[in-house]
């Protein structure tokens, strides 16, 4: 029988080959250093610039003319007010929406449409959320800047990131279980309670968690609603108006004296600080709970 | 296939009387069709079910048999663009009538699947899942349900010390006796079996096949299966399917050793299938 594969050229082509997977090689690894540079880089500033201002005076004190005043007491307890309302209005809302669309609603084109259209407003930039807000919450349903207001408009901004991991991590539950529970008589919401969501509940919560700390790190529809930057008061009721870290830290960043800018990058260490310690749990509850079939 | 053989595995069917026919059956099909979107899948299917007897439902592949079977609980509703017409009667009762509760009917019909799918909870948990969605709380009375459920799928010597533990720990013929286990647990009238050995090894396979002996005292058990040799070990009647339709349904025996149908004669002596 012929050969048809040279021998000659496999041999001749061998070392460019083999050269050019290591160029790739590197150029991916320049990639990822890249990426890793410029974060170390960001760290060790904010880290250099802000750890001597964080001490218990930092969140003990309101905002201040005075830099050496100055604290995230407001912005600090703002940001979990903001939780309180985003968390499960948000949660509630998206794993609601996510069940209806996976188990509930027929599979027809309309469905389909209604699922592409979450996955887009995922994309849609957040200062359009804000606009919509301050049209739906503040003025028409006259909230004004409140806890209430600024926590429906998070609200609205993280709920397509919630409903599209809902829907997948309720999506990967195998339909031999949901069959099992079917043919025994039980209900759709049964088998919903019972089986589907205690097995998509590590998906849920990560996805839920991921997204809000994207709430917690948000500035632009706060922004737009009028939420102040300069509070020196706690909210009472969800009713009152309040403000966030991201408001605080870009209000001193704003500030001419260089002190200011360390009060923010003291800021932004506190942020990112909540920020791990969020995903991190996100982490353990993804490695934890996560079941096999 | 050995002819004799089978004869002498199978049993004597008792003929009954006319005036107890009624009772007899368990589900009258009577010109059942079914379409999936413009696939003619059941073509002018009759067909009538015998209660306390294992029906074995025999065919190759895409014959139509899973789809008769999951016709049986309406879990063929789940594939959607699934249209059907005719009339199956459990009970007396048309079940393709809307007004018959989806619910209702699969608290009287159980269901063993192809591949074994436990929940991903405890032994003791999977078992006392039917009956807590039914309304029953009481702990003794669960208790109870799981340890005679287990019993009678015959698992319980294996599991009573690990009722605690993952269902997923079991092994694959475990976990499908635990299945039928779990379905014994609702008390069903009758027990649809779809392929139920066909993921299993031979041994486990023996084993199921015991249980389903033991299981026609007191249920009406409809099984599928490709091995049709399993057919013959294990079944009172058998239904041939052939694209869509019923070609020949007698008693095990006859078929196997007597089939009036060149088709089915070729299929049980593996001319093709």
């Amino acid at each position: 029988m012929s050969k048809l594969v040279d021998k000659e050229i496999v041999a001749k082509k061998m070392p460019s080959r083999i050269i050019r997977n290591q160029i790739f090689k590197g150029l991916f690894f320049l990639s990822t250093l890249f990426g890793l540079l410029v974060l170390g880089v960001l760290f060790y500033r904010i880290i250099t610039q802000g750890i001597g201002y964080i001490d218990l005076d930092f969140f003990q004190n309101f905002a201040s003319r005075r830099p050496e005043n100055a604290g995230i007491k407001a912005a600090f307890i703002g940001t979990i007010w903001l939780m309180v309302v985003v968390a499960p209005v948000s949660l509630i809302l998206g794993v609601g929406t996510a069940i209806y669309l996976e188990e509930y609603a027929k599979k027809n084109k309309f469905t389909s449409f209604i699922k592409l259209n979450i996955s887009n407003l995922a994309g849609v930039p957040s200062i359009v959320f804000g606009l919509l807000g301050l049209t739906i919450f503040v003025r028409a349903m006259a909230l004004e800047r409140s806890v209430l207001a600024a926590g429906l408009t998070m609200s609205l901004l993280v709920l397509p990131v919630i409903i599209v991991a809902s829907q997948e991590a309720i999506r990967s539950v195998p339909k031999e279980l949901r069959e099992a529970s079917f043919a025994m008589g039980a209900t759709k919401w049964q088998t919903v309670l019972k089986v589907v969501l205690p097995a998509s509940i590590p998906g849920i919560l990560t996805g839920g968690i991921l997204a809000l700390s994207r709430a917690i790190g948000e500035t632009a529809p706060l922004i737009v609603i009028g939420i102040p930057m300069f509070v020196a008061f706690l909210p009472k009721t969800i009713m009152d108006t309040f403000t966030v870290l991201p408001m605080q830290i870009y209000n001193w960043t704003s500030r001419p004296q260089a002190e200011f800018q360390d009060l923010a990058a003291a800021g932004i260490l506190v942020m990112l600080v909540l920020l791990i310690v969020m995903n991190s749990i996100a982490v353990f509850i993804r490695n934890h709970f996560q079941k096999r079939y | 296939m050995n002819v004799t053989l089978l004869k002498s595995q199978s049993k004597q069917i008792e003929n009954t009387q006319t005036t107890h026919i009624e009772k007899q059956f368990v589900y009258k099909t009577t010109d059942l069709n079914l379409w999936y979107g413009s696939t003619h899948a059941l073509k002018n299917i009759n067909l009538d079910l015998h209660e306390n007897e294992v029906t074995a439902i025999i065919g190759p592949s895409g014959c139509g048999k899973s789809t008769y079977i999951k016709t049986l609980n309406r879990m063929i509703e789940m594939v959607p663009g699934v249209k059907t017409s005719g009339e199956i009667q459990y009970r007396g009762r048309n079940i393709l009538d809307k007004s018959y509760g989806v619910e209702d009917l699969r608290t009287q019909v159980g269901m063993v699947f192809q591949k074994p799918n436990p929940f991903p909870k405890s032994i003791y948990e999977n078992i006392a899942y039917g009956p807590k969605i039914h309304g029953i709380k009481n702990k003794k009375v669960l208790d109870e349900i799981v340890e005679k459920s287990l019993r009678g799928a015959a698992i319980w010597d294996e599991v009573k010390d690990r009722l605690k533990e993952n269902a997923y720990g079991l092994s694959g013929g475990q976990q499908q006796r635990l299945c039928i286990a779990r379905c014994l647990a609702i008390e069903p009238d009758v027990i649809l079996m779809d392929e139920p050995t066909s993921a299993l090894d031979p041994i486990s396979t023996l084993k199921v096949e015991e249980l389903i002996q033991e299981l026609k005292n007191d249920f009406s058990i409809i099984i599928v299966t490709h091995n049709m040799q399993q057919a013959a070990r294990i079944s009172d009647r058998t239904a041939f399917f052939l694209s869509g339709e019923v070609v020949e349904y007698r008693d095990t025996t006859t078929i196997f050793s007597n089939p009036t149908d060149k088709r089915t004669e070729d299929y049980i002596s593996g001319r093709f299938g």
